[in-house]
């Protein structure tokens, strides 16, 4: 931000205005940065919270060679469900906390009177979402899928679905996440709402994971992710923007 | 002119069964400063709230300058700052840092700027404490370093001059006062007298039902 004269503050405060647009406003574009650059900091300051949905995704892929077997065969067969279940989950226990403390503390409702299309700014939310978990967990997954047997080979085609996945995910998040502000304790209602719409994001990753596992071309069921993902990203961003408006009536 | 300013025209407001403002009027023109009063629960907030357009009334309208707030929000949110009863920090970030982002939002801000505002409210010595560590009245401190930043024409206060001390009262006056010469309107909303000259004040008195 390029840094204004000393001398501003006294010479705009003399002279009458008559709207607040004025010069030196701010745009979408920097407003939503400014959004990401707050979300991302105020993670960095409880990195507690940070951790937890990637602690959540280690410990149940590592549970299931507990349950099943620690055969390496077995395990490749069941590894892409395993990952892709894992991180839907882990996804989901993040959503909760996605608008909850700026209801709680007022920043929803100045971010709703910021003069700035609301749209815009639940997208930089939901990209911060997505870089706090979505990204660290398609980081995370070649340690699941190679402790769970898959071949190296299959490492890119596991890392592009969760990559491309968890953002349809977030996306589809960001809705739940919304509507369900105005309610106590909703992490179940947000569950329910949010796991039936992630159904389709599930099956075609699964399917991207398991052919990448196979050694097959997995190009398809990824195109077919990254068309779910572009829906989200042109769609959620104004639902999630019309809930929030909801909640602050 | 007559029209320059805030305008609210036969408000009626419903939360769930209780009808909460009940055909309530006024107008604040440019250089006015109007004082919400009325008992707890009588709809100060809501009527700020209504006011500003994130509430919408089940009939009635508010005009800023004329034209319905209703018609452009966007507009119309990029010339109001509203604060509420509790100002909204983030309780893991610096004065400073809350202040550069929600100032940020609307206009560039240079660091002396958001300096020289917080060394006005007398926030200097504790601008890089997390706004956790802060007590009511110095989070509300804060809320005015804002408002004195935001450079928008009109201001919706809901009760700013709780949790100050005496000298915090004043600089609130002081504020407002300053507002109201720029021509600015403001909508303070508080069952205490507002510390600014009478003659500037007119006097809203919302009733219980």
């Amino acid at each position: 931000m390029p840094e204004l004269p000393n001398s501003t503050l006294a010479a705009t405060a003399a002279e009458p205005r008559t709207t607040g647009a004025t010069g030196e406003g701010t745009s979408v574009l920097e407003a939503a940065r400014l959004v990401l650059l707050r979300d991302l900091t105020l993670a960095f300051r409880r990195r507690g919270q940070l951790v937890q949905p990637l602690a959540f995704f280690a410990i149940v892929t590592t549970l299931f060679p507990l349950a099943i077997s620690p055969e390496l065969a077995r395990l490749r067969e069941v590894a892409a469900g395993v990952i892709w279940v894992a991180a839907l989950l882990a996804s989901l226990l993040a959503l909760e906390s996605l608008f909850r403390d700026d209801a709680y503390d007022g920043a929803l409702e100045q971010y709703a009177l910021s003069g700035q299309p609301l749209t815009g700014l639940m997208f930089a939310k939901t990209a911060a979402h997505w870089l706090l978990t979505g990204l660290p967990l398609a980081l995370m997954a070649p340690l699941a899928a190679l402790s769970l047997g898959a071949p190296a080979g299959a490492v890119p085609g596991i890392v592009a679905s969760i990559a491309i996945g968890t953002v349809a995910l977030s996306l589809i998040g960001s809705i739940g996440a919304a509507l369900t502000l105005g309610i106590r304790r909703s992490g179940v209602l947000l569950a329910l709402l949010t796991l039936p719409l992630s159904l389709p994001v599930l099956i075609f990753g699964a399917r991207a994971s398991e052919l990448a596992i196979q050694g097959a071309s997995y190009v398809a069921p990824l195109e077919l992710l990254s068309a779910l993902a572009v829906l989200g990203i042109t769609l959620a961003p104004l639902a999630a923007a019309a809930a929030v408006r909801i909640s602050l009536e | 002119m007559s029209h320059e300013g805030l305008e609210a025209e036969n408000l009626n407001l419903w939360r769930g069964e209780r009808h909460v403002l009940r055909g309530v009027g006024f107008a604040a023109p440019r250089g006015a400063c109007l004082h919400v009063a009325g008992a707890n629960g009588a709809g100060k907030t809501s009527l700020l709230r209504t006011a500003c357009g994130l509430l919408y009334p089940e009939s009635g309208r508010v005009l800023w300058n004329g034209r319905n707030v209703h018609e452009d929000l966007p507009a119309f949110h990029a010339s109001l700052i509203y604060i509420g009863h509790e100002p909204p920090l983030k309780a893991d970030l610096s004065a400073l840092e809350n202040l550069r982002f929600w100032i940020g939002m609307r206009r560039r801000v240079g660091r002396a700027l958001l300096a020289a505002a917080l060394q006005r409210v007398g926030a200097a010595a504790w601008s890089e404490r997390p706004a956790r560590t802060l007590s009511a009245g110095q989070k509300r401190r804060v809320a005015l370093a804002a408002l004195s930043l935001a450079l928008v024409p009109l201001w919706l206060l809901d009760e700013p001059t709780t949790n100050l001390d005496a000298e915090g009262q004043q600089l609130v006056g002081a504020l407002i006062e300053e507002q109201l010469t720029r021509g600015g309107v403001v909508l303070a909303a508080t069952h205490h007298e507002l510390p600014v000259a009478a003659v500037r004040v007119r006097r809203l008195e919302l009733r219980l039902a």
